[in-house]
């Protein structure tokens, strides 16, 4: 039970009810589809961007707890990014998914992302936590193609 | 002259239904049940991916591998002749399990996938045209379409689809109106692997004939739990893997009416599926092994052998009623879940139990299963088309097998319950 609870913390719970930032925006955005085969988890982010940084993130789609929370969070985590930024920090989180040891600032910086630290004891369910990472980059490489995590 | 063996037919006497279904002296068969997973006892509800395996199926591979193994149809030592009589042996024996009129109709494939792909291109890709129809239905395995879709891109012939209600019953008025003179090809499953449907696959076969389609009935499903007679059913194909069915992976069958088959051009090229070579030309060899080109997988078709002795051994009949009994206590079990839907209530299923959770995820109720030691699968069961119908992204899909128990049902109902518990509802 209690590796169910740190997978299923109470925020990523909260974040499945109720996904932040769950919608199409009307402006100009540039956006990305991401597909988890094996699931079938599908979800599509939608970047708006001021320059060379994320004004507003936003996301539609329909996957697992972890991955509909990864999406949500990011949403709301990575406003005011630049891309740069945004690679940086998922390799901190892809690190933190590994379960290697994070530096005190390294934690700070991923905040709320840090409930995702669970999610490491479940090797299956790596791809769920990362789908909308892989996502949103490719959402701000203007990329076509939908992204996989295969 | 071979002797007609149709007599010999092993299907399960009368009786063995009725005996006392002894489930504990038929887990103790299966090692791999005998094991925590997650410091719970492993409930092993996934049978319908692949089955587990008896000890006398390793036991059959085991002695194969340490006393007789040695190439098939090669050499003429002692030991290659033990081999290619134990090969040719379980031929025998699947013609017996599936009923078929002569050994020379069963060819022995990789699994169901390779038995379709083998239909698709040594059948119909030779024969189809365009203006040609196929028929497959919504209910369908992606290997029972796709290798349907590419035959009908290479010819011209179009594919329509069998339709099903909410129920995941096939719509049997719109088949035989879909049923024309311009269809060649009906290819559908006997039970459906993401909801468990058993679809009346004897009259829609009567159905086709009646306007000279042939059929190709995919068995992946149906051969661990019903009784297959290819004969009374009339059916032209008949194909299925011996994983699902207690064998070993790596070997599966196809069943074709010897005409059909002796009209075909072979699958593969290669060894063993030639009489004669020379440059100006090859014969190939006497059915079934024009279609087992290369060193078959020896030990898995042995293995497999075995998997049907011992269904033979517990009874067809008695393992289709103690699951039928596990069925109808899951269904009651789950239905009485607050916010469970079950996926598939056709009136004819196999003990397969497909369901969704209001506001918990397939894949996370998988994920917390398994922390109780229950194995089920999760997702879209490699059927999407059927999955877009019932209008869900993915299911949970507990399958049941001669080996579950009553209490693992209860053990199901009990961690779909907490499921809702983690999730705060």
């Amino acid at each position: 039970m209690n590796e169910l609870r740190d997978l299923y913390q109470e925020v990523i719970i909260d974040h499945n009810r109720k996904p932040r930032n769950f919608r199409k925006p009307t402006g100009p955005c540039q956006t990305a589809h991401g597909h988890n085969r094996l699931c079938g988890d599908k979800l599509t982010i939608y970047a708006e961007l001021e320059r060379d940084a994320i004004r507003e993130l936003s996301f539609q789609g329909s996957g697992c707890a972890i991955s509909t929370a990864s999406a949500s969070m990011l949403t709301d985590a990575l406003r005011g990014r630049s891309r740069a930024d945004v690679a940086a920090l998922f390799e901190i989180f892809q690190r933190m998914l590994r379960g290697e040891s994070l530096s005190a600032d390294e934690s700070t910086r991923l905040g709320k992302l840090a409930s995702f630290s669970g999610v490491g004891e479940f090797p299956a369910r790596v791809k769920c936590a990362t789908l909308a990472w892989h996502t949103v980059l490719a959402a701000l490489d203007n990329k076509e193609d939908p992204v996989s995590t295969e | 002259m071979k002797p007609d063996l149709a007599t010999e037919k092993v299907l399960p006497a009368a009786s063995a239904a009725t005996r006392e279904y002894d489930v504990a002296r038929v887990r103790a068969e299966f090692p791999v049940l005998h094991q925590r997973v997650h410091d719970r006892p492993l409930v092993y509800l996934d049978s319908a991916a692949s089955s587990q395996k008896p000890s006398v199926v390793l036991d059959a591979m085991t002695a194969l591998y340490e006393r007789d193994y040695s190439n098939v149809h090669r050499g003429v030592h002692a030991l290659s002749e033990r081999s290619t009589t134990r090969f040719e042996a379980t031929r025998e024996r699947v013609r017996a399990f599936v009923n078929a009129r002569e050994s020379r109709e069963i060819i022995f494939v990789r699994g169901t996938t390779e038995g379709i792909n083998l239909v698709a291109a040594s059948y119909a890709r030779p024969r189809l045209e365009r203006g040609d129809e196929v028929l497959v239905s919504v209910l369908e395995h992606h290997s029972n379409i796709v290798p349907w879709q590419l035959a009908c891109e290479a010819t011209g012939a179009a594919l329509r689809v069998i339709p099903c209600d909410e129920r995941g019953v096939l719509d049997l008025d719109a088949y035989a109106k879909l049923v024309t003179d311009r269809t060649r090809i009906v290819a559908i499953s006997h039970v459906s692997n993401a909801l468990g449907t058993v679809n009346p696959i004897g009259e829609m076969i009567a159905v086709a004939h009646a306007r000279g389609a042939i059929v190709v009935v995919d068995g992946a499903q149906a051969a661990p739990h019903l009784p297959i007679d290819v004969r009374a059913l009339d059916a032209d194909f008949y194909t299925f893997s011996g994983h699902k069915v207690y064998g070993p992976t790596g070997a599966g069958v196809l069943y074709g009416k010897a005409g059909l088959l002796e009209a075909m051009p072979p699958y593969q090229s290669g060894g063993d599926m030639i009489r004669s070579v020379s440059f100006d030309g090859t014969l190939f060899n006497d059915l079934p092994w024009k279609f087992e080109a290369g060193t078959p997988d020896i030990a898995a078709v042995v293995g497999l052998g075995a998997a049907l002795d011992f269904v033979a051994r517990i009874g067809c009949a008695a393992i289709a009623a103690h699951e039928h009994e596990l069925l109808l206590a899951a269904t009651r079990r789950l239905a009485a879940i607050p916010g469970l839907r079950l996926v598939g209530t056709a009136p004819a299923k196999a003990a397969v139990v497909s369901f969704v959770l209001d506001d918990v995820h397939p894949h996370d109720i998988a994920t917390v299963l398994d922390r109780e030691g229950i194995a089920i699968r999760a997702g879209h069961h490699c059927a999407q088309p059927l999955m877009e119908r019932l209008g869900v992204s993915a299911t949970a899909r507990a399958s049941f097998a001669c080996y579950n128990t009553l209490a693992e049902v209860e053990a199901l109902g009990r961690a779909i319950e907490k499921c809702r518990e983690v999730f705060g509802l």
